[in-house]
């Protein structure tokens, strides 16, 4: 079974997911003794070809088209590609990017598409794990077809190491450039300010079990007593109750504190992305089932309603009224 | 200027529950607005309210049960609604994402939009991938993950933001007619007024089958099959505190003592 895989970077750089792509195209291609392919498409291609040549990459596929993702043109060229190397399986990152051109090239092509695999295998039919309901089931769907397209969540697989002198191909994607409809103007940092939630050593998080903007005042409390950091999961930003600089998470900031006292949070899959590297993790949750509690080292299954305020009080604080 | 909604109703699963075969038992399941639409709905009604001449409509692939939800999208301003259902959909489980391209295209080419709003995902099967499929579907330009729009009512171009991860955002010009699909946090949803929920009551939803809007039981038809479906083992090798919240308050207090969190 071969494989083609679309590496991901973004300012000049590869994004790991590129690298566990690698690894996770070579199980497959392993189980059918195929070859896989990894292609890289705008930026420094040659550079960045260097750089994927990873153990188990046979070939390297640069596209030389633009400095940074538009995906009018990564949807052109990736399916131009595939006529090319016509490989069984297409592994496309579900990262943000990912999501904003795989479902396009799945559909020119005709392909099946599953996104957000957290397993695939194949003796011969495809079989692909990926969650539902917020992480509280697994699914599997088997793809009954000859070849298809499948997102892959990152930070799921090792990243392919080592180098290896795979066969590097310059491609020619012929882009039409009266089909790119939509142009990249600029980036822009957000989430600045006061506090930088990075750098704490304790983080007291609030989640959406917290309920109204009003209750926001006893994690608060909770916080200074402990003399830590307030940060919080995405709803509470939503909600414009915290600033931006607050959340934790993949679009938010990657932390890793000494300690992440995670309230009222269930652990959904972009929010562990900004947590999981955190040293001791402690959930309070009424939810024994939540997710959290597949990554935390200690945990309060109760109402944090009861249990913050007893908290503040072992510490000889005195708790708000809310 | 004419704005297509894509609204969709989803089950949510509550904490305690059993699987029956390859879904969750239908008495642990509570069905809701998906979040990420109810964005998509408030930034539709925004622009109509500035623009004159501004129709937003919505569309759902539903059952009848899911006219409740559609009712909320109403009574916060969307002007009319389309529920698309068929007995070819019923137990099907988890439409493939072909299948909801199709459908969507469909109810698309004979409303024939300006804009069209999707979430950024369903929170329960989580694709993340409908809209961005519709938009290759229709010929529309698209924008994935949008949480910041720009767009003079009549425009043809939408200045957008797309949320990566990390904290940035990429500026995006797409050129309409698109597709984008909406990120939570680009505003403020607003809850249903009193009034708007009454003078929802009367605002139309057209119930339309496959036959009506041109296809037929094939669009079903997908390659995807659902084969298993379990809870996760738990990985959990969490310590649990356990007695009485003031119990479980002063283990955790002596735990953030002895790890230096605290001192005393
Ligand atoms: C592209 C994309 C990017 C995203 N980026 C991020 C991100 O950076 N960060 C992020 O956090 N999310 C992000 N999300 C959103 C994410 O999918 C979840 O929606 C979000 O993390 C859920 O937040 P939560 O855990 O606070 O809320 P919920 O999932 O609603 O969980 C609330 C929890 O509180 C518990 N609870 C309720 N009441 C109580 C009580 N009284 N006492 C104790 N516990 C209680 C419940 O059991 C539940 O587990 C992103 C989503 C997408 C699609």
């Amino acid at each position: 079974m071969s494989v083609l895989a679309i590496a991901e970077h973004r300012r000049g750089e590869l994004r790991d997911v590129s690298f566990e792509l690698a690894t996770a195209g070579r199980e497959l291609a392993d189980a059918t003794d195929g070859d896989l392919h990894l292609a890289v498409i705008g930026g420094e291609v040659g550079e960045f070809a260097d750089r994927l040549d990873r153990e188990g990459v046979d070939v390297v596929h640069t596209v030389d088209e633009g400095e940074e993702f538009n995906h009018d043109v990564y949807t052109q060229a990736v399916a131009a590609l595939y006529d090319e190397v016509e490989p069984d399986v297409l592994l496309m990152p579900n990262s943000v990017n990912g999501l904003d051109y795989a479902p396009a090239v799945a559909n020119r092509l005709s392909l099946p598409l599953v996104t957000d695999a957290i397993d695939i295998e194949s003796d011969g039919v495809l079989s692909v794990t990926r969650e539902k309901y917020g992480s509280k089931v697994e699914t599997v769907v088997e793809v009954d077809a000859d070849r298809a397209a499948v997102t892959v969540r990152p930070g799921e697989w090792p990243p392919a190491e080592g180098t290896n002198g795979a066969d590097v191909r310059e491609f020619d994607a012929e882009i039409d450039e009266s089909a790119v409809r939509s142009t990249v103007t600029g980036f822009q940092e957000v989430g600045g300010g006061d506090v930088d939630i990075t750098e704490a050593e304790v983080l007291v998080s609030v989640g959406r079990g917290i309920e109204e903007e009003e209750n926001i005042a006893l994690v608060e409390a909770l916080a200074d007593t402990l003399d830590a950091t307030l940060s919080s999961s995405r709803p509470i930003v939503d909600n414009g109750w915290l600033p931006k600089n607050r959340q934790v998470g993949q679009s938010g900031k990657q932390v890793t504190p000494e300690v992440y006292i995670a309230i009222g949070i269930s652990g959904a899959v972009q929010h562990v992305a900004g947590m999981k590297g955190a040293e001791t993790i402690v959930a309070i949750n009424t939810d024994p089932n939540a997710p959290i509690y597949d990554l935390a080292d200690y945990g309060i299954v109760d109402d944090l309603f009861d249990v913050v305020p007893a908290l503040i009080e072992a510490f000889g604080g005195e708790p708000p009224e809310v | 200027m004419k704005i297509l909604i894509a609204v969709t109703e989803v089950a949510e699963v509550e904490d305690d529950f059993e699987i029956d075969g390859l879904a969750v038992a239908e008495q642990y399941l509570d069905y809701d607005l998906n979040e990420w639409d109810d964005y998509a709905i408030e930034a539709g009604v925004q622009l109509q309210e500035a623009g004159e001449d501004v129709e937003v409509v919505s569309v759902t692939i539903g059952p009848e049960r899911s006219e409740e939800t559609i009712r909320m999208g109403l009574a916060k301003g969307v002007d009319r609604a389309i529920r698309v259902w068929d007995d070819a959909l019923e137990g099907e489980g988890q439409l493939g994402v072909e299948t909801k391209a199709d459908i969507l295209a469909a109810v698309a080419e004979d409303e024939d939009p300006d804009l069209v709003l999707a979430g950024v995902q369903s929170n329960d099967d989580a694709f993340g991938a409908t809209g961005v499929s519709l938009a290759d579907e229709i010929g529309f330009e698209w924008a994935a993950v949008v949480n910041d729009l720009d767009l003079e009512p009549g425009g043809d171009v939408a200045s957008v933001h797309r949320e990566l991860e990390g904290g940035v955002e990429e500026l995006t010009d797409v050129e309409l007619p698109a597709v984008l699909t909406i990120q939570t946090g680009i505003n403020e949803p607003r809850y249903a007024s009193l009034r708007g929920i009454r003078q929802a009551q009367s605002k139309e939803i057209a119930p339309e089958d496959l036959a009506d809007i041109g296809l037929d039981a094939s669009v079903t038809e997908s390659p995807i099959t659902l084969t298993q479906l379990y809870e996760p083992e738990t990985e959990s090798d969490a310590t649990v505190f356990e007695g009485s919240p003031d119990e479980e308050a002063d283990q955790l207090a002596d735990l953030l003592r002895d790890k230096g969190v605290v001192e005393g």
